[in-house]
C-alpha cells in the first residue's frame, strides 16, 4: 500500500498563498508593531470568525457549482428575529437564540435550494430574489426601528464577547463549524458526493448518486450557517439593524475564491479555505494600521478578488495546453 | 492463446432490435459473450456497436429481442441495476470525477465505511483501491487526483472501478484510440490479465492490431445488422474488413463528369497543436475531395481549423493561389470558404427558430442596410433557397426543430448557399438521415460541384466517398496516410489506410508523398 | 427524390390566433390594469391624467437600464454590476464638477466612465470565456462601487448648477424629460433588437452561440457591445438619478441589479436566454413603478415593496417554467 505522499504541485496554491500571507503580515508588522500583538491578534480572529463560517456554506454552494447572494439578507433577519425575541423574553438561554437563529436561516436555504434543485432556477435568480424577499422583511418585523444594546440581556450579547477555555466564544464557534465541516466533506459519504456533484454532474448522475437532494442540501447548510452566523454578528456589534450585513455575501463570496473554491464546482479544501479568510480578514484588519483609508478596502477587496479568478484561468489554460503538447500527433 | 473455445456462454443478445425516431439503430442482432473470453467487436462508424453498449449497460431498452445472463433471460432498466449484475462499460472519453482522487473515484457511489455512523473509512479505501491499482500493475497511488492523470491512467481507474464492483462482463469501448503504442501494450496486458481473472471482456475496436492480438473471437456488425462471429485465427484480416464493408455499392447516382478547373484550395503541411500534423492537399474547382479516415482521425479538426473555429499552429493555407490567413469564421467566409459543421443540431442550427431566419444567418449583412433588416429581401432569399433545395415544408415560418433530419440538414445547406463561395466543406453530410434524403443530398452536393465549387467531402461511409468524389484524402491519427485517386481504388485500400498504416514514423515523407500522390 | 412539383412555399407570415393569445404580454397587461384598479382604491384622487405623466419620473431613472440588461439577459449571461456603474460614473462627475470642470463635460466624462466600465466587462468576458459573466461582473460590481468609494469616501457631493435639475425635474412638451428620453429610448431599444442586424444577432446568441459562431458572426464583438452599451446606459441612469437627488454618494443605486433584473424577467425575457420581446420589460417597468407608488399611497413601507419585487422576480420565473411546459406539450399535439 503506497502512503500518502505529499505532492507538491497540489498543495502550490496553498503554500502560495500561505507565503502572501507570511509576506503581508512581515510588511505590515514594518509598519506598524502594533500589527502582531496579542490583543491584536485576538481582534482579528474574532472578526474573522463569522467570516469564516459563512464561508464553509458558501464553499458548499460554489462546489455545487451554485452561488449565494442572499446570505448577507438572511444574517441580518435572523439577527433581528433573534434579537427581537431576546428583547421581547429576556431570560432566554443564549443556546435556545443560537438554535432560533439557524433554524430560521436553514428554512430560508431550503428555499432556496428547492427553488434551485427541484425547479431548476438559476442560483443567481433565485437567491437575487431571496436576497430581496429577506431583507426586507427584516425592516418588516423590526419596523424599520433598530434594536440596540440596552435592549438584549447580558447573557445574549456573551455569546460574542465571553469566553471559553480562554478564547473567544466566536473562535471557540466558528473552530466548533470547522471541525464538523472538516468531518462532513472529508469523512462523510453525503460530503464526498457532494463533490462529486460538482465536479462532474453527469457522470454522478449515472451512478446514481442523488443530485437534486445534495444541492439542496448545500443551499440548506448555507442557510443554517448564515443564520447561525446572524446571532452572532447582533451579538457581536450588540445591535441588529434592517440594513445589517448588507452586501456581506460578496466578502464572503471573496474569501472562497481566494481559498481556492472553484467558481465551476467541483474543488475546494477548508485548509485553503482557512487561508483565504484569514488573507481577507488581515487585509480589514491591517489597512487601517498602515493607515490606508477604510475606504479602499472594497476596491483592494476587489481587484485582489479579480486576480485570483484570472490567476486561476490562466493557470489552467497552460496546463491544458501542455498536455495538448504532450498528445502523441 | 486460449483454451475457453467450448467454455458456456455467459451472456447471451438474441435478435435485439433497438428503433430510434426515424431510424433502425439495431435489427435482430445476436451477440454471444462466453466466461472469460476477450470478444472483439468491430463494425465501421454507425454500425450499431454504440446502441448495442447502451443496451447492455441498460442505459437504452431494446424494442425486441431478449438478453440471457448465466442462462436466465434479464431486463436492465438503468445503468444502476446492470452495474448489479456484474457488468461495467468504459468509455472513451473517461466518465470521471477530476477534481476527486483517484480512490474516490473508484469507490463513488459505493463507497467503504466502517462504524456505526458509516464514515468513510479512508485507510481501506485507499487500501483496498492500491490492491485493484497493484493487481493492474498500476504504477501510481491512489491519492493522485483523477484530473492529472493521463488518459491510460485513468482508463486504469475506471477498470479498477470495474473491479470494485465485482463486474464480470467488463465492456471496453474504443479504449485504445486515444492511446500511444506503448499505453496500448500496457492495456492488452492489463486486458489479458483479467481474462486470466475470470472476466469476460468486450473489446470493441477500430484498430485491427488491437483485435488480432487480445481477442479471442471476433463479432462484427454492419448497418445495424449482425454479420458474424469468428474465432481470430480463423479469419484473415482481410477477411475482416471486407466483412465489415462488404456491402454492395449500388451506383445509383453514377459519378458525373465535371471538368476540373483551377486551383481553388491548397493547404501546406497544416498542423494544430495535439489534433493534427502535416496535412496538405489540393483542391480545384468543380471537383469533390473526399476526406476520410475513422471518427477522431482528425478530419473534422482540419477543416474546422481552415474555417477558422480553431485557427492552425503551422502550415498554410492558399485560396485561389493566394496565402489566407484565417483566424475566425468570417474571415472564411470572406475569402469564399463555408463550412457545413458536423454535428448540425448544435453547431449548424437554431432550432427554435423557423427555418427562414435560420437560412439567412450567416449573411445577415447581405439582407440589411446600415445594419437594418431588410426582412423581405430575406424571406424571398430564403423562399428561393428553401425551394431550390427542395425542403420539404410549407412555409419558412416552420420550426427547424419540427423538420426531419434530412431537411434539416437541407437547411443548413442553404445557410450556406446564401454566402458567395469558392470552397464548400461538407463535414458528415448524410449523418443520420434517412435513405430518401440522402438520395437527394447527393444530388445537391453533386449539383454544387457542377456549379464549379469545390468541394471536400468529409465522410465514413465508403459508399459516398467511392461514388460522389474525385479523390480521397486518408487520414489517422492526425495524419494523412494516402492520398488516392477514386477511379483507381476500393475500399479495402481505403480501409488499410484508414486502420492499418502506421503512420507514426517517417510522418514527413509520408505526408509529402501522400500530397504530390496520385492526384 | 427531388419535389419539382412546383409547390410554391410561403414566405409571407401568417396571423396565428393562438400565438397571438398565447402571449405573456397579455398576462402583464392584466397585472398591470389590476395595479391600477387597486391603486385607485386606494386613493380617490389617483385616478387623473397628472398621476400618469409625473408619477413615472419619480421610478423611471433605473428603466434605462432595463433595456440594454434585456439584451445582456436575452445573451444567456447577466450584469450585475449597474448599480455600481451608476455609482461610479455619479461620483466621478460629481466630484470632477467640484473640481472645477464645467457641467456639461462632467456629465460627458459621467458617460464616459461608464461606458468604459462597461467596455472592461465585456473585455473581461469575451477573453476569458472559462469564466462566467456572474463571476466577472461581481468582482467589478465590487471594485468599480470600491473606486467610489475611494474617490469619495463616505461623503456626499453636490452642488450642480440649477440647469442640471432640469434632467430630473423639468418637463418637454408637456411631459417630464424623464418620460421623453424614456420613450425615446424605449423605440429606440425596440428597433435595434427586433429590426436590426444586431438585435438578430443577439437572439441567435442567445439561442445557441456555437451555431451563430459557426455562421460566420462575430460572438465577441457583440458581447462587447452589449455590455458596453449596458455601461452607457447605466452611466445615463447616474445622470437622471444625481439631477433628481441634488447630490450623489458612493452608496447611491445599491441594489440597482435586483430591481433591474427582476423587470426584464418578469417581463417575459428567460434567463437561459434566447427568448423575449421589448414590450414585456417596458410593461413591467410600469407594473413594478406604480406598485410601489401605490403601495406609498397605502402607507405600507419600502420594504414591503422589496419583498415583492423578489417575489415577482420568482414568481415570474417559475411561471415562465410552466408556461413554457404546457407549450411544449401544446407544440407536441
Amino acid at each position: 500500500m503506497a502512503a500518502r505522499k505529499f505532492v507538491l504541485n497540489e498543495n502550490l496554491r496553498e503554500l502560495g498563498l500561505l507565503m502572501f500571507i507570511i509576506a503581508l503580515s512581515a510588511g505590515v508588522q514594518a509598519r506598524n508593531p502594533v500589527f502582531l500583538t496579542v490583543s491584536n491578534l485576538t481582534s482579528l480572529f474574532t472578526n474573522t470568525a463569522i467570516l469564516a463560517i459563512l464561508a464553509v456554506g458558501m464553499t458548499l454552494v460554489l462546489i455545487t457549482r451554485g452561488i449565494d447572494l442572499s446570505i448577507g439578507a438572511t444574517i441580518a433577519f435572523a439577527g433581528m428575529v433573534s434579537s427581537l425575541t431576546v428583547a421581547a423574553y429576556p431570560t432566554i438561554s443564549p443556546a435556545l437564540s443560537l438554535l432560533q437563529g439557524t433554524l430560521i436561516g436553514a428554512f430560508i436555504g431550503s428555499i432556496i435550494g428547492l427553488l434551485v434543485a427541484r425547479f431548476n432556477v438559476l442560483p443567481i435568480i433565485a437567491t437575487l430574489g431571496l436576497m430581496n424577499i429577506v431583507r426586507g422583511l427584516t425592516f418588516m418585523v423590526s419596523g424599520g426601528k433598530w434594536v440596540s444594546s440596552y435592549q438584549m440581556s447580558t447573557g445574549f450579547k456573551a455569546i460574542a464577547t465571553g469566553k471559553t477555555l480562554g478564547l473567544n466564544n466566536l473562535v471557540v464557534i466558528a473552530i466548533l463549524v470547522y471541525a464538523l465541516a472538516w468531518y462532513f466533506m472529508n469523512h462523510t459519504r453525503t460530503g464526498r458526493r457532494i463533490y462529486a456533484v460538482g465536479s462532474n454532474p453527469e457522470a454522478a448522475a449515472i451512478s446514481g448518486i442523488p443530485k437534486k437532494r445534495l444541492v439542496f442540501l448545500a443551499y440548506a447548510l448555507m442557510g443554517a450557517l448564515a443564520g447561525l452566523a446572524g446571532v452572532l454578528w447582533v451579538a457581536k456589534f450588540a445591535s441588529a439593524q434592517g440594513d445589517t450585513a448588507m452586501g456581506y455575501e460578496l466578502q464572503v463570496i471573496a474569501a472562497c475564491i481566494l481559498g481556492g473554491v472553484s467558481i465551476s464546482g467541483g474543488v475546494g479544501r477548508l485548509s485553503g479555505l482557512i487561508l483565504g479568510t484569514v488573507l481577507l480578514g488581515i487585509l480589514n484588519n491591517a489597512l487601517p494600521l498602515i493607515n490606508v483609508s477604510p475606504f479602499w478596502q472594497m476596491g483592494i477587496q476587489g481587484i485582489t478578488v479579480l486576480a485570483a479568478v484570472l490567476t486561476n484561468v490562466m493557470v489552467k489554460r497552460n496546463t491544458d495546453r501542455n498536455a495538448l503538447r504532450r498528445r502523441a500527433i | 492463446m486460449s483454451n475457453n473455445d467450448e467454455s458456456e456462454s455467459l451472456l447471451e443478445l438474441r435478435h435485439i432490435t433497438k428503433i430510434f425516431p426515424g431510424v433502425k439503430a439495431l435489427d435482430e442482432v445476436h451477440f454471444e459473450l462466453r466466461r472469460g473470453e476477450i470478444h472483439g467487436l468491430m463494425g465501421e462508424n454507425g454500425a450499431g456497436k454504440s446502441t448495442f453498449i447502451k443496451i447492455i449497460t441498460g442505459v437504452h431498452s431494446p424494442e425486441a429481442g431478449e438478453i440471457i445472463l448465466d442462462g436466465k433471460p434479464v431486463e436492465f432498466k438503468t445503468p444502476v441495476e446492470a452495474q448489479k449484475a456484474g457488468v461495467a462499460a468504459i468509455y472513451q472519453h473517461v466518465t470521471c470525477y477530476p477534481d476527486l482522487t483517484v480512490a474516490e473515484n473508484i469507490f463513488m457511489g459505493h463507497e467503504k465505511t466502517s462504524g456505526f455512523m458509516k464514515r468513510i473509512d479512508w485507510k481501506a479505501t485507499h487500501a483496498e483501491a492500491q490492491r485493484l491499482l497493484d493487481q493492474l500493475d498500476a504504477k501510481f497511488s491512489s491519492y493522485e487526483r483523477m484530473g492529472g492523470l493521463s488518459v491510460a491512467r485513468q482508463q486504469i481507474v475506471e477498470i479498477a472501478k470495474a473491479l470494485s464492483t465485482q463486474a464480470r462482463i467488463i465492456i471496453m469501448d474504443e479504449p485504445t484510440a486515444a492511446l500511444t503504442q506503448h499505453e496500448s501494450e500496457e492495456l492488452y496486458r492489463i486486458t489479458e490479465g483479467l481474462r486470466e481473472g475470470g472476466v469476460s471482456v468486450i473489446f470493441i475496436s477500430h484498430r485491427m492490431e488491437d483485435i488480432q492480438r487480445l481477442a479471442d473471437r471476433v463479432t462484427v456488425f454492419r448497418d445495424a445488422r449482425y454479420i458474424g462471429t469468428w474465432p481470430i485465427g480463423e479469419i484473415s484480416q482481410d477477411k475482416l474488413i471486407v466483412a465489415m464493408v462488404g456491402r454492395e455499392i449500388s451506383k445509383m447516382f453514377p459519378k458525373r463528369h465535371i471538368r476540373l478547373g483551377e486551383e481553388v484550395l491548397r493547404v501546406e503541411n497544416l498542423t494544430r497543436v495535439g489534433f493534427f500534423r502535416d496535412v496538405s492537399f489540393t483542391l480545384r474547382r468543380g471537383e469533390i475531395l473526399a476526406l476520410t479516415g475513422l471518427v477522431g482521425a482528425g478530419r473534422t479538426e482540419v477543416c474546422e481549423s481552415i474555417y477558422g473555429v480553431f485557427p492552425w499552429d503551422a502550415g498554410r493555407v492558399f485560396v485561389a493561389g493566394k496565402p489566407a490567413t484565417v483566424r475566425t469564421p468570417m474571415d472564411a467566409l470572406a475569402l469564399g470558404i463555408g463550412y457545413l459543421p458536423e454535428d448540425r443540431q448544435k453547431q449548424g442550427l437554431i432550432l427554435d427558430w423557423a427555418i427562414g431566419k435560420n437560412i439567412t444567418l450567416p449573411s445577415l449583412g447581405k439582407y440589411s442596410r446600415l445594419g437594418w433588416m431588410d426582412e423581405k429581401a430575406e424571406n424571398a432569399a430564403a423562399g428561393t433557397l428553401t425551394e431550390k433545395l427542395s425542403v420539404k415544408t410549407k412555409s419558412i415560418f416552420t420550426r427547424a426543430s419540427a423538420m426531419s433530419g434530412g431537411n434539416q440538414q437541407k437547411v443548413v445547406v442553404a445557410k450556406i448557399l446564401t454566402n458567395e463561395l469558392k470552397v464548400i466543406i461538407l463535414d458528415e453530410p448524410t449523418k443520420g438521415v434517412d435513405v430518401a434524403a440522402k438520395a437527394a443530398i447527393y444530388e445537391i452536393i453533386g449539383d454544387l460541384a457542377e456549379q464549379g465549387y469545390g468541394v471536400i467531402l468529409v465522410s465514413s461511409e465508403m459508399p459516398e466517398v467511392l461514388e460522389l468524389s474525385d479523390r480521397i484524402v486518408v487520414m489517422k491519427e492526425g495524419r494523412v496516410t494516402a492520398c488516392l485517386d477514386t477511379a483507381a481504388t476500393n475500399q479495402e485500400e481505403i480501409l488499410h489506410a484508414a486502420m492499418v498504416i502506421d503512420v507514426a514514423h517517417d510522418s514527413a515523407a509520408r505526408s509529402g508523398e501522400a500530397y504530390h500522390g496520385r492526384a | 427524390m427531388a419535389d419539382d412539383t412546383g409547390i410554391r412555399i410561403d414566405i409571407r407570415k401568417r396571423w396565428n390566433w393562438r400565438e397571438f393569445f398565447f402571449q405573456w404580454e397579455w398576462l402583464l397587461v392584466l397585472i398591470f390594469l389590476g395595479v391600477h384598479v387597486v391603486n385607485s382604491f386606494l386613493s380617490p384622487y389617483y385616478l387623473n391624467l397628472d398621476t400618469f405623466i409625473s408619477t413615472p419620473s419619480t421610478f423611471l431613472d433605473k428603466s434605462f437600464i432595463v433595456f440594454p440588461m434585456m439584451f445582456v439577459i436575452v445573451l444567456g449571461m447577466i450584469d450585475i454590476s449597474v448599480g455600481s456603474i451608476v455609482a461610479l460614473s455619479a461620483v466621478i462627475m460629481a466630484v470632477s464638477f467640484n473640481a472645477g470642470l464645467p457641467m456639461p463635460a462632467a456629465m460627458l466624462l459621467c458617460l464616459a466612465v461608464a461606458t468604459t466600465a462597461g467596455m472592461i466587462n465585456g473585455f473581461l468576458i469575451t477573453k476569458f470565456k472559462e469564466l462566467s459573466s456572474v463571476i466577472v461582473t461581481l468582482s467589478t460590481m465590487i471594485i468599480y462601487r470600491g473606486i467610489a468609494y475611494i474617490i469619495l469616501g463616505d461623503q456626499a457631493s453636490g452642488r450642480f448648477p440649477e440647469w442640471y435639475s432640469f434632467l430630473g425635474w423639468g418637463r418637454l412638451f408637456g411631459l417630464p424629460f424623464v418620460v421623453v428620453c424614456f420613450i425615446l429610448c424605449a423605440v429606440i431599444f425596440g428597433l435595434i433588437l427586433h429590426k436590426t442586424r444586431f438585435g438578430r444577432s443577439v437572439f441567435g446568441m442567445g439561442n445557441n452561440g456555437l451555431t451563430c459562431r459557426y455562421s460566420g458572426i462575430n460572438t465577441d464583438r457583440i458581447t462587447f457591445l452589449v455590455f458596453m452599451i449596458t455601461g452607457f446606459m447605466a452611466g445615463l441612469t447616474a445622470l437622471f438619478l444625481t439631477s433628481r437627488m441634488g447630490s450623489t454618494r458612493p452608496n447611491v443605486a445599491q441594489g440597482y441589479e435586483l430591481e433591474v433584473i427582476a423587470m426584464v424577467v418578469l417581463g417575459g425575457v428567460s434567463t437561459t436566454g434566447g427568448v423575449g420581446r421589448i414590450a414585456g420589460p417596458i410593461l413591467a417597468i410600469f407594473i413594478i413603478g406604480f406598485l410601489g407608488y401605490g403601495m406609498g399611497l397605502a402607507n405600507i413601507q419600502a420594504p414591503a415593496v422589496l419583498v415583492v419585487i423578489g417575489l415577482l422576480l420568482i414568481l415570474s420565473v417559475l411561471a415562465m417554467r410552466v408556461r413554457f411546459k404546457i407549450r411544449k406539450k401544446s407544440a407536441a399535439v
